[in-house]
């Protein structure tokens, strides 16, 4: 289906990063309009649409659902009281979110988690947590990307689906492009995608290797037992003959420079961080006759700058518990889902989040009974299930702020339009969050 | 606000002044010889002071410590201390990887005032300004990766040194760099390919660029720009057995290239913590000492200056943008390996390290540093690192300060504590020196900031920034030399009676009572901007093809930067000192 090209616009913005996926794209241009976004270059699907984003569903004013139940809009002031006092008054508070917010805002909101001793968490949680406890297991060999569209002569997808889920990862950054030392592009590369599925990804790769689902750990094992120079007994393993197995341990060991990309379907089946404890030992092993590095698929384009910063203040990566003063991280313990699931949590606020669609069904039941807070930009399931919502801003959008991409390069995203007339940016009503329980905090005093 | 800082035994090399008892005045942020009766005393009758303590090479903020607390938690717990009752800071997290919050509390309580990032890659500028924006009370200058980016890579094989000028002057405005750092040259850029470079003169393979040409050319043209700084420079082959002679072919390439004629400090190399670079031999087995030959060179020549990256015993972690050498250590001790490669211009690695007193290498290793202390005979041309956190956390200076003021207490340790390679594999038993208190303040405060090329700290003259350090210990009833004492000045100097910051108190009685937000100190060539203009044009599109992020959005704009103290350079075309 070809668009028509866009021809009604009166102003262009180039050079903006598109505030959707991981891949964080810098390059796009917004069209406009009397100020408004009329359309895009350079952006994909998903992120066209989610720039040029209709506003029908977008929350507009602060709300507090009333005795009857129902979503009542109020003033800043009364909302921004309330939500300080719940959370204030609670004793086992968790923050959660993030993912699509700026460095800026989380920062504010980590001040908060520590003056009030709550839990702070971030998709990573539900996601990659289980790869960055691989790495704090076995070792973290990563790159930018730009080392992978200059270098990269064999690049493998495990357990992901770019085409589908970062819709410019293979034409941006990794497969496609010209390189310093790939200059016919995507003629210069092999491209090996593993999945248990035929997806999108698959289709464009020149290879496809199915395996049977949750036997990843199964079949990265086999992989290094292959280069290590050891025999396979097994005719197949993980639904794989051992004969392509030998054949795409070859590819890897002879690569000059070797990129593999995992995703949730390596990190979130069966033996979870196992899978990857042992795909980082793979890759290790690999550099022992070539060049390779690896790097998660992150979703939002700011689940790696949550997990910076709260590394940078607190020197822990996701689910921080501040309930002694001082951080604390242990899995199991102090996360999110494991929290809700026993029924600890007696406040929780969700910025720019949605745990009504992230979350599982039991998890979700103990949000109905407790004090809940959206901060966010559009209604969603969660909205259904919050006490109070507090409307914000588009980052990248409507306000400034810092993003790290899925490979931590950090981008400054631009303020282009303005912000709707009763919406206030994250760091905004964080700030003003903070400043309330100061003041509670004193009072008690 | 106006100080009389009354009484204390002041320390103040640069101007003479050894351990004399005196006041010194404090108008605003500025030393001065005047106040006015509002002046407020401070009674430091008989107290040690010294100007604020400067390092000119620490790793503080940027991706290596991101990497390096996100995959060891262990290290962060190590280092966990609750919210302070009495004072105002906040709680401490990490040993070797603290938190920012905690590296500029721990800094403060040192009495440190200034303090280096020694490795910036460019593309991820951002990264450390934030993070420098997260640490409290420093003056943070950083050095910008040059070593291995593929422009500079070019203009040296292309002998285009005017356009090589032109670029380090435009990228240190986008980094907001303060000057230019050379890791590993060429070897972090072969690691692209899981390879490194051997010594000086073993031309990467792609490029057919050696190690020698890149130094050679970043020291004329840092010299030609009349940077503050000179280059600082991580020679090739870090940490490998033999590599003496590289260290010292590295220092004797650069000697007949003139300095420029503007600057104050003497150098135009700094050679980085030189302990990792003085081995002997042919592989671990049979290394020994290379320190000899290089501390005969350093006191014969004064084109250069080091620092040591002295080992102090602990389990910390290493990091740097010498990729390969990390792989390496991962081979030798199987402990968990970070790594990660930056388009265009560098990579960078990370391992656990574990040195200890009865392993031979560590201590070898440990003794080598000591050997530069002992060696090194002019105290201006060396100064006090432990490469934080490579060869130790920098909350280990006063330790070593305690070993070096006291031949008594070093002399114990190689009796008692450490393996016997210390004095079989090394010169440092025939060393006889013990530091005083006017060395010890050249060491940590003067040479580092003449060595920087920051003149307005470092000493305590008129119009200097006022950054003092005041501790707790009676100089002149406290025999430093004393084994009985050492752990005394360790804790005296870990958490300073006074730490004053631009005029400001700080530190008062080891309570933290004031936290201000740290300084960017960045570089600014003036007279270049047409130039750089031009050389723009012609990069960007080089640039948006083989980066990943578009050339508008790779500066750090001043978002990042407040408050900032820009340093400006006025160029003056070639101007060099006569030899
Ligand atoms: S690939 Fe991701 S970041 Fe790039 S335009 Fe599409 S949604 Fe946005
Ligand atoms: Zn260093």
């Amino acid at each position: 289906m070809i668009e028509k090209p866009i021809k009604d616009y009166d102003k262009e913005v180039k050079n903006c990063s598109c505030s959707y996926c991981g891949n964080n794209c810098d390059d796009i241009t917004y069209l406009l309009k009397n100020d408004e976004i009329v359309g895009v270059r350079h952006a994909c699907r998903i992120g066209a649409s989610k720039i040029i984003n209709d506003q029908d569903q977008r929350l507009l004013s602060p709300m507090i659902r009333n005795d009857e139940g129902i979503l009542e809009e109020t003033t800043w002031d009364v909302a921004l009281d309330k939500t300080a006092r719940l959370l204030h008054n609670s004793t086992r508070p968790v923050l959660y979110g993030w993912g699509e917010t700026s460095v800026e805002a989380i920062k504010k909101g980590i001040k908060i988690a520590e003056i009030t001793g709550s839990v702070i968490d971030n998709q990573s949680t539900i996601c990659h947590g289980t790869s960055i406890q691989a790495f704090q297991n076995v070792g973290h060999p990563v790159m930018t990307l730009g080392e992978v569209k200059n270098r990269a002569d064999v690049i493998v997808y495990v357990g992901t689906n770019p085409m589908d889920d970062h819709p410019r990862h293979l034409s941006r950054y990794t497969t496609f492009p010209e390189g310093f030392f790939r200059r016919n592009g995507r003629q210069d590369r092999t491209i090996i995608t593993l999945d248990p599925k035929y997806t999108n990804t698959a289709k464009v790769s020149d290879k496809w290797i199915q395996f049977n689902m949750d036997e990843d750990y199964l079949l990265f094992n086999a992989l290094r037992m292959l280069l290590k120079g050891e025999e396979l007994e097994e005719k197949e393993v993980a639904g794989v003959s051992t004969q392509q197995l030998e054949e795409l341990i070859k590819i890897m060991k002879n690569a000059e420079y070797g990129a593999l990309f995992f995703g949730l379907g390596v990190s979130q089946t069966l033996a979870k961080q196992k899978n990857v404890d042992v795909l980082i030992q793979l890759i290790e092993d690999l550099n022992r006759y070539s060049k390779w590095s690896m790097l998660p698929m992150r979703g939002f384009f700011n689940v790696s700058g949550f997990n910076i910063a709260l590394t940078s203040e607190t020197g822990y990566p996701y689910g921080v518990d501040f309930s002694r003063g001082y951080p604390r991280f242990m899995v199991g313990e102090t996360t999110t889902i494991d929290l809700l699931n026993r029924r600890e949590p007696d406040f929780f606020m969700a910025v720019s989040a949605d745990p009504g669609v992230q979350f599982p069904g039991y998890t979700i039941k103990h949000l109905v009974n407790i004090p809940t807070i959206q901060v966010d930009t559009h209604w969603g399931p969660y909205t259904e299930l919050s006490d109070i919502v507090l409307p914000s801003t588009r980052v990248g959008v409507e306000t400034e702020g810092t993003a790290y991409r899925m490979d931590s390069i950090p981008l400054f995203m631009k303020k282009v339009i303005d912000k709707p007339k009763n919406c206030h940016s994250d760091e905004w009503i964080l700030t003003e969050l903070y400043k309330r329980i100061e003041q509670l905090k004193q009072e008690d005093e | 606000m106006e100080y009389i800082l009354k009484n204390g035994i002041v320390f103040d090399p640069k101007n003479n002044v050894k351990g004399e008892q005196m006041d010194i005045l404090i108008k605003d942020n500025k030393i001065t010889d005047e106040v006015s009766s509002n002046a407020k005393v401070l009674d430091v009758t008989g107290k040690l002071v010294m100007p604020g303590g400067v390092d000119l090479h620490s790793h503080i903020a940027g991706p290596k410590l991101s990497i390096g607390r996100l995959y060891r938690p262990e290290d962060i717990r190590r280092g966990i201390k609750p919210p302070s009752r009495n004072d105002i800071s906040g709680f401490e997290a990490g040993f070797s990887l603290p938190t920012c919050p905690t590296i500029g509390y721990r800094y403060t309580k040192m009495g440190y005032t200034t303090v280096t990032e020694a490795a910036v890659p460019p593309l991820e500028a951002k990264h450390a300004h934030e993070e420098i924006n997260s640490i409290p009370n420093l003056d943070i200058p950083t050095l910008t990766l040059f070593g291995n980016n593929w422009f500079m890579l070019k203009y040296v094989k292309e002998n285009r040194l005017d356009d090589l000028k032109v670029f380090i002057s435009k990228w240190l405005k986008l980094a907001k760099g303060y000057g230019v750092k050379i890791v590993n040259p060429c070897g972090s850029e072969a690691w692209g390919w899981g390879k490194n470079v051997d010594g000086l003169d073993d031309a990467e393979p792609h490029w057919e660029v050696t190690g020698r040409q890149v130094i050679t050319s970043l020291t004329r043209v840092n010299e030609e720009l009349g940077l503050p700084h000179s280059v600082h420079v991580h020679t090739n082959d870090l940490g490998h057995p033999g590599n003496y002679e590289t260290t010292l072919e590295t220092f004797d390439c650069v000697k007949d290239i003139k300095k420029n004629r503007n600057v104050d400090r003497n150098q135009i190399i700094h050679c980085t913590h030189v302990q990792f670079h003085s081995y002997k031999g042919t592989s671990w087995r049979d290394v020994s000492s290379g320190a000899t030959e290089l501390i005969d060179y350093i006191n014969k020549h004064n084109h250069l200056t080091c620092d040591v990256g002295q080992i102090t015993f602990d389990e910390t972690t290493t990091m740097t943008a010498d990729a390969p050498m990390e792989y390496d250590l991962f081979r030798l001790t199987g402990l968990k390996w970070a790594n990660k490669d930056i388009e265009v211009e560098t990579a960078s690695g990370l391992i656990p390290a574990i040195y200890s007193q009865h392993a031979p290498v560590s201590v070898l290793q440990w003794a080598v540093g000591l050997e530069f202390f002992m060696g090194v005979k002019d105290p201006w041309k060396i100064a006090l690192t432990t490469d934080s956190p490579n060869a130790g956390p920098f909350i280990r200076y006063p330790k070593i300060i305690s070993w070096l003021m006291s031949q008594e207490k070093l002399q114990d340790m190689l009796d008692n504590d450490v393996h016997s390679w210390a004095t079989k594999r090394t010169d440092l038993g025939t060393y006889n020196r013990e530091y005083s208190w006017d060395e010890i303040t050249v060491i940590t405060r003067s040479s580092p900031a003449k060595i920087l090329g920051l003149e307005d700290r470092g000493h305590l003259g008129l119009n200097a920034k006022a950054d003092i350090s005041v501790y707790d210990i009676d100089v002149d009833d406290f025999d430093p030399t004393l084994k009985s004492n050492s752990e005394t000045i360790e804790n005296k100097l870990l958490n300073s009676k006074y730490t004053i910051k631009d005029g400001e108190i700080l530190v008062k009685d080891a309570k933290i009572v004031k936290l201000v937000k740290s300084n960017h100190i960045w570089c600014n060539v003036k007279g270049l901007e047409n130039s750089e203009r031009l050389l723009e044009n012609r990069i960007k599109p080089e640039f948006n093809k083989y980066y990943t992020i578009k050339y508008e959005n790779y500066g750090v704009n001043d978002h990042y930067i407040k408050p900032d103290t820009q340093v400006n350079v006025e160029y003056m075309g070639e101007n060099y000192e006569s030899n």
